[in-house]
C-alpha cells in the first residue's frame, strides 16, 4: 500500500548546516496493520513519516502510494490527498489555545467545506467516543494531558483517514495513558485504519497489536529490506 | 449559535441601520427643500455674497469678498490662523471698543 | 449552500474564535479603528454638507461684484463708477452696496451691517439676524444702541428678528436704511462698499469683468463663480486642518494597527504552521487571515460611518462644529441639510477597509507558505 523507493532527505543542502536525514531507505507498508518506527533521536524517523504523510517531499527517491506515485504530485493534489488520506498526531498535541475543543477538532476539516450538521455531529461523536463529549465546549488549555491527547487524536480522525501517523505520542504521557492509547489504536487497526508510530518508548513496541517494528538509525533501516 | 451566524446578524444589522440612517437623511435633504429655497430669496434680496458661518474676522464672515491683506485687519479678539496672531494679542484698548481713548 | 460557501463560512467562524481569544487586544484595535473612521466621516459628511449647501444658495448671488482696492485694501467705491461700467454692452443695473462691519465690545462680536436694497427699513429702525438676538436678548421692541463714529450713541428700535431658517446666511446681520448706516458710519453721499454689476448672459460676465479691469484699473471685480472656487477651497481648507489634528490619531492608529498585522508573534506563526500541518493549504490561511481582517475593518467601517451619520446630521457636530465654524463669538446655529453622496461613502469604504484587510494579510503570506513539515521538527 505504501511504497518507499530510495528515498533520500537533505535539509539545508549545500550549505555548511547540510544534515542527511533520511538516507536512502526503501520499504513497503501493508494497509491496515499498526506499524513502529524505532530509533534513538536523530535517526530519521521523524522526518520518514513527515514524507510518508506528504508533509515534505524528498530529496530523492519516490514515494507511491496505493499504487500512485506522490513525489511529482503538484502541492495542491498533495495538500487534498494529505487531508483526505491522513491523520496525524503530533508529539506535543498541538492544540489551539483559547478555542473549543469542538473547534479543534473540527479544524482539518474546514477547508473541505461539508455541511456544517454532519461535521458537527461526527466531531461530536468522535468526542463521544473518547469520553470527551462534557469537554466540547471547554478552552483546550484547560485540559489534562490525557484529555488533550484524546483530543488530538478525535482531531486526527475527523476526515476519515485511511492512514493514522503520531510521532512520539507517549512522550508526555504516563504508563496507564500510555497503555489507554495503544488500546485505541488497536481498536482502529481492527478497524481497519493503517498506523504509522514513530517511538523509542519500549510500551508502545511492546503492545501486543503491533504488527511490524522498523528499526532506524542514521537515517537508513538497520535491516534492509530484500528487493521485490 | 455559530460565530459566524451572529456576525452576519451584526453585518446585517449594520447595513440596515446604515441604509436607514442614510434613508432618512435623503427624506430630511426633501424636506430641506423649501428652506434651501427660501435661503436662496434671502440671498437674493439682500444680495448677501456669503454664509455666516464664522464671524470673528471678515476673511472669515466674507472669504469671497477679502482682499489677501484682510487677515490683517480683522476682529481683534479673532485667533488667526496666522502663527503671529495666536501670540500677539490686540491691545486692550481695542477690546473694550473701537472708541475708546488712549493711554 | 454550496461547498465554496460553507468553507468560508467555516473560515469566517474559525477567524471570529481567533480574534476573540485575543479579544483585549482586538477590541481595543476596534475602538481606536472606529474612531478614527467616525472622525473622517464625520469631517467628510460635515464639510460637504456645508459645500453643497454653499453651491446650492449662492448660486443666486450677483453675478458681478466691483470692490475698489487702495493699497492693496478694499475701500470704498465712489458712485460715479457707475455710471461708465453701465455703459458696457451687456451690463444690466448697477447699484451700489452699503454694508461693513461693527464690533459689538459688550459681547465681544462682529455684526455685519447692511443696508439691503430689497427690504424696505424705516429709519431708526433694524432688523436683527437670529444670532445677534440670541447673542444680546433682543426681542422685537427692543432698543439696541451703537457706538456711531464720532463716539456718539446711536440708537435703534428692532423692528423685528430675521427667520431662523436662514441662520446659516443672515446670523450677524443687521438691516438698517442707507440713511441710518451712512449717519451711524459717518459715510459721505456718494460713496459705497462695492457695487453689484447685473449681466444677462452668463457667457459675458468675464469679459464684462475685463472691460470693468481695463477702465478702472484700481477695482476688483469677483464674479460669482470665484465665490463658489473660494468656498470649495475654504471647506478643504478647514477639513485639512481637522485631519491634521487627526493625524496624530491616525498615526497611532497606523502603528498600532501595523504592530498588529504585520508583527506577526512567534505564537501566532508556530499556529499558522499547525494549520499547513492540519492540512490547510496556503490560500486557506490567507482567507482566514483575510477574514480577520475583513471583520474588524467592516465593524469599524459600518460603526464608524452609522455614528458619524448620527453626529453630523442629527446630533448637528456638536464635536467639530466649533473648528469647523471657526472661533467666533457669535454662530449660527442651523441644521445641516445632509447632502450624502454614495460615491464619497464608497471612497470611504475602499480607504478605510482595503489598507487595513491588506496589511493583515501580506505579513502572514509568507509564514503561510511555510512547510507543513516544521510542526513535526520543531
Amino acid at each position: 500500500m505504501i511504497e518507499l523507493q530510495e528515498v533520500r532527505k537533505v535539509f539545508h543542502a549545500g550549505r555548511p548546516n547540510e544534515q542527511v536525514a533520511v538516507a536512502g531507505v526503501s520499504l513497503t507498508l501493508e494497509a491496515g496493520k499498526l506499524t513502529v518506527f524505532r530509533g534513538p533521536s536523530g535517526s530519521g524517523k521523524t522526518t520518514l513519516l513527515s514524507l510518508i504523510g506528504c508533509m515534505a517531499r524528498p530529496t530523492s527517491g519516490r514515494i507511491f502510494l496505493k499504487g500512485r506515485e506522490i513525489t511529482s504530485l503538484p502541492v495542491r493534489f498533495l495538500t487534498d490527498l494529505r487531508r483526505r488520506t491522513f491523520g496525524f498526531i503530533f508529539q506535543q498535541f498541538h492544540l489551539l489555545a483559547g478555542v473549543s475543543v469542538l473547534e479543534n477538532v473540527m479544524l482539518p476539516a474546514y477547508p473541505l467545506g461539508e455541511k456544517y450538521r454532519h461535521l458537527r455531529a461526527r466531531a461530536l461523536g468522535w468526542l463521544e467516543r473518547l469520553g470527551l463529549l462534557s469537554k466540547a465546549g471547554a478552552k483546550a488549555e484547560w485540559l489534562s494531558g490525557g484529555e488533550a491527547q484524546r483530543v488530538a487524536i478525535a482531531r486526527a480522525l475527523i476526515n476519515d483517514p485511511d492512514i493514522l501517523i503520531a510521532d512520539e505520542p507517549t512522550a508526555h504521557l504516563d504508563t496507564r495513558l500510555s497503555r489507554e492509547f495503544m488500546a485505541l489504536m488497536a481498536d482502529f487497526r481492527a478497524a481497519g485504519t493503517t498506523i504509522l508510530i514513530a517511538s523509542h518508548d519500549p510500551l508502545v513496541h511492546e503492545a501486543p497489536a503491533v504488527d511490524r517494528v522498523v528499526d532506524l538509525r542514521d537515517g537508513r533501516l538497520l535491516t534492509p529490506e530484500a528487493p521485490g | 449559535m455559530r460565530k459566524s451566524t451572529l456576525f452576519f446578524t451584526f453585518l446585517a444589522a449594520a447595513v440596515l441601520a446604515l441604509g436607514l440612517v442614510l434613508a432618512e437623511a435623503r427624506v430630511r435633504m426633501r424636506g430641506e427643500l423649501p428652506h434651501l429655497r427660501q435661503e436662496v430669496r434671502v440671498v437674493q434680496t439682500l444680495g448677501l455674497t456669503d454664509l455666516c458661518l464664522a464671524t470673528e474676522a471678515r476673511h472669515t464672515r466674507h472669504p469671497s469678498q477679502a482682499d489677501w491683506h484682510s487677515a490683517f485687519q480683522s476682529h481683534p479678539g479673532a485667533l488667526d490662523h496666522f502663527p503671529s496672531g495666536s501670540v500677539l494679542l490686540p491691545p486692550e484698548r481695542v477690546l473694550k471698543g473701537y472708541g475708546a481713548p488712549l493711554r | 449552500m454550496g461547498p465554496l460557501f460553507a468553507k468560508q463560512r467555516y473560515l469566517l467562524d474559525f477567524a471570529l474564535s481567533c480574534l476573540w481569544r485575543r479579544r483585549g487586544k482586538n477590541l481595543a484595535l476596534l475602538t481606536v479603528y472606529t474612531l478614527v473612521v467616525f472622525a473622517v466621516a464625520s469631517v467628510m459628511f460635515f464639510t460637504q454638507a456645508l459645500k453643497r449647501e454653499a453651491a446650492l444658495v449662492l448660486g443666486a448671488t450677483p453675478e458681478l461684484l466691483v470692490q475698489k482696492l487702495t493699497l492693496g485694501r478694499h475701500d470704498l467705491i465712489p458712485a460715479d463708477y457707475t455710471h461708465r461700467i453701465r455703459e458696457i454692452r451687456g451690463v444690466g443695473q448697477v447699484t451700489g452696496r452699503l454694508w461693513g462691519y461693527y464690533y459689538d465690545p459688550q459681547v465681544r462680536a462682529n455684526y455685519t451691517v447692511l443696508a439691503p436694497q430689497g427690504v424696505e427699513v424705516p429709519e431708526r429702525t433694524v432688523l436683527v439676524g437670529a444670532g445677534i438676538a440670541r447673542v444680546r436678548h433682543l426681542t422685537r421692541g427692543a432698543t439696541l444702541t451703537f457706538q456711531g463714529y464720532d463716539g456718539k450713541p446711536y440708537s435703534f428700535q428692532v423692528r423685528g428678528v430675521l427667520s431662523p431658517e436662514s441662520e446659516l446666511l443672515s446670523a450677524d446681520l443687521i438691516l438698517m436704511s442707507a440713511a441710518d448706516l451712512r449717519r451711524l458710519f459717518g459715510l459721505p453721499e456718494g460713496l459705497y462698499t462695492d457695487l453689484t454689476v447685473a449681466v444677462a448672459n452668463p457667457r459675458e460676465v468675464s469679459t464684462v469683468a475685463a472691460k470693468i479691469q481695463e477702465l478702472y484699473p484700481d477695482t476688483r471685480p469677483i464674479v460669482r463663480e470665484e465665490i463658489r472656487r473660494t468656498y470649495e477651497a475654504a471647506f478643504d481648507w478647514r477639513a485639512g486642518i481637522l485631519l491634521a489634528v487627526l493625524s496624530g490619531a491616525l498615526l497611532a492608529f497606523l502603528i498600532f494597527a501595523w504592530d498588529k498585522a504585520a508583527g506577526l508573534s512567534a505564537e501566532e506563526r508556530r499556529e499558522i504552521g499547525l494549520l499547513k500541518a492540519l492540512g490547510w493549504d496556503t490560500a486557506e490561511v490567507l482567507q482566514l487571515k483575510f477574514w480577520e481582517g475583513a471583520v474588524v475593518s467592516l465593524t469599524a467601517f459600518f460603526l464608524g460611518t452609522v455614528g458619524a451619520c448620527l453626529h453630523v446630521f442629527v446630533a448637528p457636530a456638536p464635536l467639530f462644529a466649533p473648528v469647523i465654524k471657526g472661533w467666533s463669538i457669535l454662530y449660527p446655529r442651523f441644521r445641516l441639510t445632509p447632502f450624502i453622496s454614495l460615491f464619497d461613502l464608497g471612497i470611504l469604504f475602499f480607504f478605510t477597509v482595503v489598507p487595513y484587510t491588506v496589511a493583515t494579510i501580506v505579513p502572514v503570506w509568507r509564514a503561510a507558505s511555510m512547510d507543513p513539515d516544521q510542526v513535526m521538527r520543531s
